[in-house]
């Protein structure tokens, strides 16, 4: 019975939904259409290109306002196609003209008018039957109910029934109960067909998203390229300035000692000594620097333990919880360690917090780990800021971050990277 | 006494052989690799065992797991491991089962030969040889938690040089205080640390690692 109510409901939710989406699709569509046209129209006599970057941008709006629209009603995802503006677009009236050229050219603008004639009669359509099914039989038992009286004059049509008498009226309600379980079983489906009525005009072609994918992976590799050249750099230096200057002067010493050694063995103890000091301080230069390129424990124990060790070594006390049935490919650990280690630093550096919890754990094809503290929050992902850093970072291997940090705590720094265990 | 060595660096096997040649211990076995290893700790019955963390064949954390695995098949079985770098996980690792007799020290400590060599000792004797790199790590982090809070400067100068496995004798003699009052910030710090009375060599492992373990909290 619960099953039945539930089902009801959700139809009738498909049908309010249809309702509202007739009208946007209507209302919406028209409107945009005559103005994308007018506006085009006009380019030549100079006002479509003022207006003509206005009336497209309510359009991508519109389109994105019904991209939202599918996921959250119908679970259908229709990606965005729109090319990205270049960064350098100017301002002021050539600044009109180019984004007005820009966005002409941009094949995902002609799919949007496309898209706003096929709105305003197939998505129309769909919506309002979706929507229909389930209003329309109430006018039949309306008229069951005693309406029919007030036509007799004139036969009235419900449907294919003439009502003109009580008979006639209740077959208009059987009509009724008919189309409303009809209605049960199809508003939701036709709601759904709408939506991929949608996308199979809003959607990037299978070339757009080729292109598409190849943006981002020019990008993210620029960034990879740039990160590992600046990574070198930094060992270089740190090698050349740190453990190689200590090594020399080692040696030089024990040259010193060499030639002192049977004239003034105390100050050939002294330097001895020296020597045994820089070479541990060289040890422990390059032990760190390791640490910076691939830390020990990951490279002996994998991602969990890892972790964990890094928590161990924080001022702050931090709970580490793993899950994972196996290790993931050393590039995707070594991120994951470092993005980890990286949002645990921030944690400890500004958040002021007294507790940390770092989850980690695979699943759905994807290895998630968030990292979590108790501080104050109002952390933001921008320029210069570590988080962007490990956006950076995760971007190589497809990996996404989330952070939220409402001003006053708690923050929670969320990452997924794409992988499969071995 | 008779030592099983497992290292995979020739040099650094080599050299080790030879520092404790001259301090007349007598060398078992010179192992480089992981079942080497595990045969000599079966075979051989040695009185203590110098292990490298990392070993071939898998050149992850092999030697380690030899080490604890001989020592689960011969409880208290003494064991001085040796690593480039020490973590915290390892050496809770190491100390997990209570038993003394257990040594976890940078490579670098080689370097003062004397010390080295009173490290093996001590391990071969059932006591404890703790990095001073691990104590510290352990103590900064204490120092901001309440359990510990209940030691004083003084009682918690006593713990890390306990930590690292020193005898009242050598701790001492570094802090410059007679050892009756070392015995009596010792017996201070296990009552503080809610230890009952037992054999001693043993209470202070129990000391490192309730140290350990309050890390977690």
């Amino acid at each position: 019975m619960d099953a039945k109510m539930g089902r009801v409901r959700s139809a009738l939710l498909a049908a309010g939904r249809g309702l509202v989406l007739s009208v946007v699709a209507l209302a919406g569509s028209i409107t945009l259409f005559v103005l994308t046209v007018l506006s085009i129209a006009f380019i030549p006599l100079g006002i479509g290109l003022v207006t003509t970057p206005q009336v497209l941008e309510a359009v991508r709006k519109h389109a994105n306002q019904r991209r939202l629209m599918a996921i959250t009603w119908s679970n259908v995802r229709i990606p965005v196609p729109y090319r990205p503006f270049p960064k350098d677009v100017r301002s002021g009236f050539t600044g009109q003209v180019e984004r007005t050229t820009l966005m002409l050219k941009d094949p995902a603008t002609w799919r949007d008018i496309q898209w706003l004639l096929v709105d305003m009669t197939a998505g129309y359509a769909v919506a309002v039957l979706a929507s229909a099914l389930m209003l329309y039989p109430v006018e039949g038992i309306v008229l069951a109910a005693g309406l029919w009286r007030v036509y007799t004059d004139d036969r009235y049509w419900y449907a294919f029934v003439p009502v003109d008498s009580q008979g006639t009226a209740l077959l208009a309600a059987a009509l009724g109960v008919v189309l409303f379980t009809a209605g049960v079983f199809l508003s939701n489906p036709l709601l759904r067909a709408h939506f991929m009525i949608a996308r199979s005009v809003l959607a990037p072609t299978h070339e757009r998203e080729l292109a598409q994918r190849i943006e981002r992976l020019t990008e993210t590799r620029h960034e990879a390229v740039d990160t590992a050249a600046s990574e070198l750099r930094r060992i270089e230096r740190d090698l050349h300035d740190g453990a190689q200057a200590r090594l020399v002067a080692m040696g030089m010493n024990l040259g010193t000692v060499e030639a002192l050694i049977e004239k003034d063995p105390e100050q050939a103890k002294k330097l001895l000594a020296m020597a045994r000091e820089s070479s541990a301080e060289a040890l422990t230069e390059l032990r760190d620097l390791v640490r910076g390129i691939h830390p020990p424990v990951l490279a002996e124990r994998g991602l969990g333990d890892a972790v964990k060790a890094l928590a161990l070594r924080l001022p702050i006390p931090c709970e580490v919880d793993v899950e994972l049935t196996g290790r993931a490919g050393a590039p995707v650990e070594s991120a994951a360690y470092f993005a980890v280690s990286e949002a645990l630093t921030n944690a400890v550096k500004h958040a002021g917090a007294e507790r940390i919890w770092v989850d980690l754990h695979h699943g759905e094809g994807a290895l998630r780990f968030s990292v979590t503290d108790n501080g104050k929050g109002g952390a933001t992902v921008g320029a210069g800021s570590g988080l962007s850093g490990i956006e950076r970072r995760l971007g190589t291997f497809d990996g996404i971050m989330a952070v939220s940090s409402p001003a006053g705590g708690p923050t929670m720094v969320t990452m997924e990277i794409p992988c499969e265990l071995s | 006494m008779r030592v099983v060595l497992a290292e995979d660096l020739f040099l650094l096997r080599d050299g080790l052989v030879r520092m404790l040649e001259a301090y007349d211990f007598e060398i078992a076995a010179a192992v480089e690799t992981g079942p080497e290893l595990t045969r000599a700790f079966a075979e051989l019955e040695p009185d203590v065992a110098v292990v490298d963390v990392r070993l071939p064949p898998s050149h992850t954390d092999e030697g380690l797991q030899c080490a604890l695995a001989a020592r689960r098949a011969r409880p208290g079985l003494p064991v001085l491991v040796l690593s480039q770098h020490v973590e915290q996980l390892y050496a809770r690792e190491l100390l997990a089962d209570g038993n003394g007799g257990i040594g976890y020290l940078l490579k670098d400590r080689v370097f003062d030969a004397d010390q080295f060599i009173d490290a093996v000792r001590r391990v071969a004797a059932g006591g404890t040889a703790m990095d001073p790199q691990v104590i510290s790590q352990l103590l900064t982090r204490r120092s901001q938690d309440k359990p510990m809070g209940g030691l004083t400067p003084r009682e918690r100068e006593v713990m890390e040089l306990m930590a690292q496995g020193r005898s009242n004798a050598a701790i001492a003699s570094q802090m410059v205080i007679t050892e009756r009052a070392v015995a009596k910030h010792t017996s201070n710090i296990f009552g503080k640390l809610g230890l009952p009375p037992s054999d001693d060599d043993n209470r202070r492992v129990l000391a490192v690692l309730a140290y350990l373990d309050r890390g977690q909290g």
